[in-house]
């Protein structure tokens, strides 16, 4: 029952709050279960519960745990899943202090045609403001892009774009500080994802 | 109160088999009294199998099983079919198929299971041993038999893409209902998988 991937009900009871006590626990979403088939999903679902770590033990967080949900119950394509974890990166990033801001370029203030992302200051770049510096941006996927209000399609590059985007800030600002880099199953979650997209591919043309 | 009621060596003692998987400090205790009480009979005897234990067990070069032959009992079976390989996570797994008579391989001992929350990756486990045990032209089938677990599988799928250039067939434990089992105790997760992997009756 104690499987990444389960929603379960615990319920702690002691008669005093020094005591070890004893947990009861009741399975809400047992997911994991149907997850062990595919490799993105446990590689996804390890990645994931590794990221949960990162947050202070006892202390809430509530928008995270409602998004990690949301990730969990709709991870069975490939694709929409890789969507999903770049965009619980991003909100982890955002939930440890290191949030970027996409909403607007960084050196001209526009709100449009954002398409690049500043590895220095992670604010979002326009096409025009970034060109001249192209190959030393990181590209800004669509799917992330609030102009585009996080559209829900996406081409294979903007998937390795989304997980080069929030890679690069999560090794920089939360994992490297800790020690740590980035998970093996979070290599095997990139990998298994594309290889589904090359076979995909490969069966569409 | 006093903090102890018998002598550093007792409790020493007492302490050295609390760390044993099962027993707690009370158990422990229980245990110790016990062989104190039976000294000539089990203390000595237990002593005495313990300290061979200490220099004759050894982990097989070829599977990674503990035994007192290197290579192991197992694996210089020569009644075993050499064209399958059983791959578990540990030796306490291959004891237990050994029990079942399960299946009349080799074996593999990974040694654990891939687990980034633990800190455990591949460089922890005995992957590549494996690789090279698989390319042999012998071996026709690697069957994973780990735990039905997001860590087991994950490493499953891992040993899967290791394997891929291999020429042989890769087949995993079947996932679902347990002899006797009931259905109405299962999760939601655990039917859905057996109902997947039905077969013809």
């Amino acid at each position: 029952m104690l499987q990444p991937g389960n929603t379960v009900r615990a319920v702690w009871r002691a008669r005093l709050d020094e005591h070890l006590g004893m947990y009861q626990l009741e399975g809400l979403r047992m997911r994991a279960a149907t997850m062990l088939d595919a490799s993105h999903a446990v590689y996804g679902v390890t990645h994931l519960a590794s990221l949960a770590r990162l947050l202070p033990e006892r202390d809430p967080h509530q928008e995270i745990y409602d998004l990690l949900d949301r990730t969990l119950d709709d991870f069975d394509d490939v694709g929409v899943a890789a969507v999903h974890l770049v965009r619980f990166e991003l909100a982890m990033l955002a939930e440890l202090g290191f949030g970027l801001d996409l909403s607007s370029c960084a050196a001209t203030g526009v709100t449009a045609d954002l398409i690049y992302v500043s590895p220095k200051s992670g604010g979002a770049v326009s096409r025009q403001a970034g060109e001249p510096w192209r190959d030393r941006l990181l590209r800004l996927p669509p799917f992330l892009s609030t102009e585009e209000n996080g559209r829900s399609g996406w081409a294979d590059g903007d998937l390795r774009d989304g997980f080069e985007l929030t890679g690069w800030f999560l090794l920089r600002n939360v994992l490297e500080p800790r020690g740590q880099g980035h998970s093996d199953a979070r290599a095997g979650f990139i990998a298994a994802v594309a290889k589904y997209m090359t076979r995909s591919n490969a069966l569409t043309s | 109160m006093p903090s102890a009621v018998a002598g550093p060596e007792i409790e020493r003692l007492i302490q050295l088999l609390a760390r044993l998987p099962g027993l707690g400090p009370r158990s422990a205790r229980r245990a110790a009294l016990h062989l104190i009480k039976k000294r000539e009979a089990l203390m000595a005897p237990l002593t005495a199998a313990l300290q061979v234990a200490i220099d004759k067990i050894e982990v097989c070069k070829t599977c990674g099983n503990i035994d007192t032959q290197n290579p192991c009992t197992v694996c210089t079976d020569m009644r075993r079919d050499p064209s399958i390989i059983v791959v578990v996570a540990d030796v306490a797994d291959l004891w237990a198929l050994e029990r079942a008579h399960a299946v009349n391989g080799y074996y593999h001992v990974l040694g654990a299971t891939l687990s980034p929350l633990d800190g455990i990756g591949p460089d922890d486990l005995a992957i590549d041993t494996l690789v090279s045990r698989a390319h042999q032209p012998e071996v026709n089938e690697v069957i994973l038999a780990l735990n039905a677990t997001v860590d087991g599988q994950t490493t499953a799928h891992y040993i899967t893409d290791l394997l891929q250039d291999a020429n042989v067939k890769i087949t995993r434990l079947a996932h679902g209902v347990p002899v006797g089992g009931e259905l109405d105790y299962l999760d939601e997760g655990t039917l859905s998988a057996a109902m997947r992997q039905r077969t013809l009756f």
